[in-house]
């Protein structure tokens, strides 16, 4: 009996010091290259390639080369289960993405179970709220981002009443039922509150029901995608009204497949290339230089998630699973410290994280910082 | 009322994008009594293969001229020679089997060789509103909806006023009588895929600025247009015709007045009662046929 125990505890110990005899350290990526989140999956997953051919340039994590394996989880839940029970089976020491929250939420159970930490792209509320002590997010809890485009539209659009179109996914739903509270507590009506599908082509007649509602703006959380093809229909049903989002609405991919639509669109965003910030800034090129187009601010959370693990794997000193979980729960990383973090990040008891955002407009094609909102507890 | 004006137009601008690709499987039935599970795939190529064209270096006028003649000899006559031809001897089940692989090609193919994520394609149509009725109304869905309806008329003229297309006629309802008396059948066959891709290649382009380029956009047209076919008759072009308005309508009323998230399943509601009370479909013929 003593000889199992002991057994068990060897197998343990080896398992949660992970691959380093071998040279390298294994962080498996299952993200969206295919489906839906393609857009969002493609740009995470060119960040996090960056990230890693950096840190292996100079040295690795605590002199290991970073093996980087990337599975698609095709915007699927089952598939991303799949992948995901596939990376913590390969050995993986953390394990990336994915983005959209209705595969994380199906998928995370799978990583806590086996004491893998999992850093996400997903911005839905729930998934932090179920006291899974090994799920980090790389971007705002849309619960936090709401209350900050609650009081935009109150006190800059001066907004009395307010359409709102959301996709019925995990993410959207998080996003809608965490906003028109808000809206409510600040008094303005919500004129129109639409569903639409993931994956919808077709938004005329979502677009013609938000026109004839007449509300002074329109907020629309929608993924990428969706978001071009809505502002696209939006245009051509003639809606002049302002058009309010969150960083879906105000990516670069979505500013590139929604061409002139997307002018004027005004939003929240946490990451973006344009910030005035010189570490995005430089990421911004760096990655435009490597692929040839602009990353939008899940490129940012990929490269961030590779530097998050780097940062505190060096903090903890080995890689051990279970330490790293501990260490990241309430840490800091600054841009002093780390400047692959690229802007000041806390993260909370719960894997929220904090940092600062910005108040953006769409201006010819571009977005243009109108205002830097401060972290909620610095 | 400006609500339903402009959701009536919307609606007439999806329904002519189905029409024009039930009239290809109505085409497709007529001469090789098959179904083409690959029509909303033909119809989400084209553009695929002009943004192809266009990122490899020609300038966008030259890529549209090279991906529509690319697509019309790959799924015109292609599609006729390298998969109908050899496929058709075997039976029908054979060769609808055959589309359907076809189809996942296609779409495999165009997310692996191209992108598997939404492109922009450039608008041939202009865009801006137009008031109407007091209602304003999008210029784009008028104008996709008069080049749809021009091309299908163009065809039913073609159809009814030429030799060539009377002999088309001759060639779909009794191939073996055409042949006797004469008309040259495997030629009029070409020439119904050839139309059939021509039709295919207006939709996507038609299509492709509204729904953005993307591998899967066959997925939503080629099941709207099927269940159009059927609804209309599968075997008459305004059946067809009427069908796809039809769906267009139903799609762009339910999706406002129902829930987006049924705006699917209605059609499939219309064409289950379809199909209980009128099986030829709402404007088909009876086809009878000796066992």
């Amino acid at each position: 009996m003593l000889f199992k125990t002991m057994a068990a505890a060897v197998a343990l110990t080896a398992t949660m010091t992970v691959s380093a005899l071998a040279g390298t350290v294994k962080l498996i990526d299952v993200i969206e290259l295919s489906g839906p989140g393609a857009p969002a999956g493609t740009n995470w997953k060119n960040g996090s390639d960056l990230a890693v051919a950096e840190i292996n340039a100079k040295g690795g994590i605590l002199g290991q080369q970073i093996e980087l394996i990337h599975y698609d989880s095709q915007t699927n839940p089952g598939a991303t289960r799949a992948a995901v029970q596939r990376a913590v089976d390969e050995d993986a020491y953390v394990v990336l993405g994915p983005i959209f929250s209705g595969p994380i939420s199906a998928s995370m159970q799978i990583t806590q179970r086996a004491a893998v930490p999992q850093i996400v792209g997903g911005e839905a509320a729930a998934f932090t709220r179920q006291g899974n002590n090994y799920i980090f997010r790389t971007s705002l809890n849309q619960a936090d981002s709401m209350p900050k485009l609650a009081n935009y539209l109150r006190d800059e659009v001066k907004a009395k009443s307010v359409a709102v179109v959301w996709i019925n996914n995990d993410f959207g739903k998080g996003g809608r039922d965490s906003m028109i509270p808000e809206l409510q507590k600040r008094g303005i009506q919500v004129a129109a509150d639409i569903a639409t599908e993931s994956g919808q082509a077709d938004f005329a007649a979502d677009a013609i029901k938000v026109k004839n509602a007449n509300a002074d703006a329109v907020f629309v959380y929608l993924n990428e995608e969706e978001s071009a093809r809505f502002l696209r229909a939006a245009r051509q049903q003639g809606i002049t009204k302002p058009i309010i989002g969150e960083t879906t609405l105000l990516g670069a991919k979505v500013i590139e497949l929604a061409g002139e639509a997307a002018n004027g669109v005004k939003g929240h965003v946490g990451l973006l290339v344009d910030a005035p910030k010189p570490s995005l800034v430089e990421f911004g090129k760096k990655y435009a230089a490597k692929y040839g187009f602009t990353s939008d601010h899940n490129g940012i959370k990929g490269y961030t998630a590779v530097y998050t693990v780097k940062a505190i794997s060096e903090r903890i000193g080995k890689f051990d699973r279970e330490a790293f979980a501990k260490a990241l729960h309430g840490a800091r990383i600054d841009v002093a410290q780390e400047p692959g973090i690229l802007i000041d990040t806390k993260w909370t008891a719960t894997g929220d994280v904090d940092r600062e955002s910005f108040l953006i407009e769409i201006v010819n094609g571009k977005p243009v910082v109108k205002a830097t909102l401060p972290m909620i507890n610095p | 009322m400006d609500q339903f004006l402009q959701l009536i137009v919307a609606g007439l601008a999806t329904g002519a994008i189905y029409a024009l690709a039930a009239i290809g499987f109505t085409l497709v039935w007529q001469t090789s009594q098959t179904i083409n599970f690959a029509q909303g795939e033909f119809v989400m190529l084209p553009a695929i293969l002009v943004l192809t064209a266009a990122h490899l270096g020609l300038p966008m006028g030259l890529a549209f001229i090279v991906g529509s003649a690319a697509f019309v000899l790959l799924f015109g006559f292609g599609f006729k020679r390298f998969l109908v031809e050899p496929m058709q001897r075997h039976g029908v089940l054979p060769l609808a089997i055959a589309t359907m692989a076809l189809s996942v090609l296609i779409k495999e193919a165009a997310k692996n060789g191209f992108s598997a994520e939404a492109q922009p394609f450039p608008s041939l149509v202009p865009e801006g509103s137009v008031s109407v009725l007091g209602a304003a109304v999008s210029v784009r869905d008028i104008a996709i909806f008069v080049v749809a309806i021009a091309a299908i008329l163009g065809l039913q003229a073609f159809i009814t006023h030429t030799r060539t297309g009377r002999t088309m006629q001759a060639t779909a309802q009794n191939p073996t009588v055409a042949r006797i008396l004469g008309v040259p059948v495997e030629r009029m066959i070409l020439l119904t895929f050839l139309i059939n891709a021509a039709l295919a290649l207006i939709a996507s382009y038609l299509i492709s600025p509204v729904y953005l380029a993307k591998f899967s956009n066959g997925e939503t047209i080629g099941l709207a247009a099927f269940i159009a076919a059927i609804v209309g008759g599968f075997n008459q072009i305004r059946g067809a015709l009427a069908g796809g308005f039809l769906i267009g309508l139903i799609d762009n009323l339910a999706a406002a007045y129902v829930s987006s998230a049924y705006r699917t399943a209605v059609p499939l509601v219309v064409l289950v009662v379809v199909i209980l009370v009128k099986p030829e479909g709402l404007l088909g013929r009876k086809e009878e046929r000796t066992v």
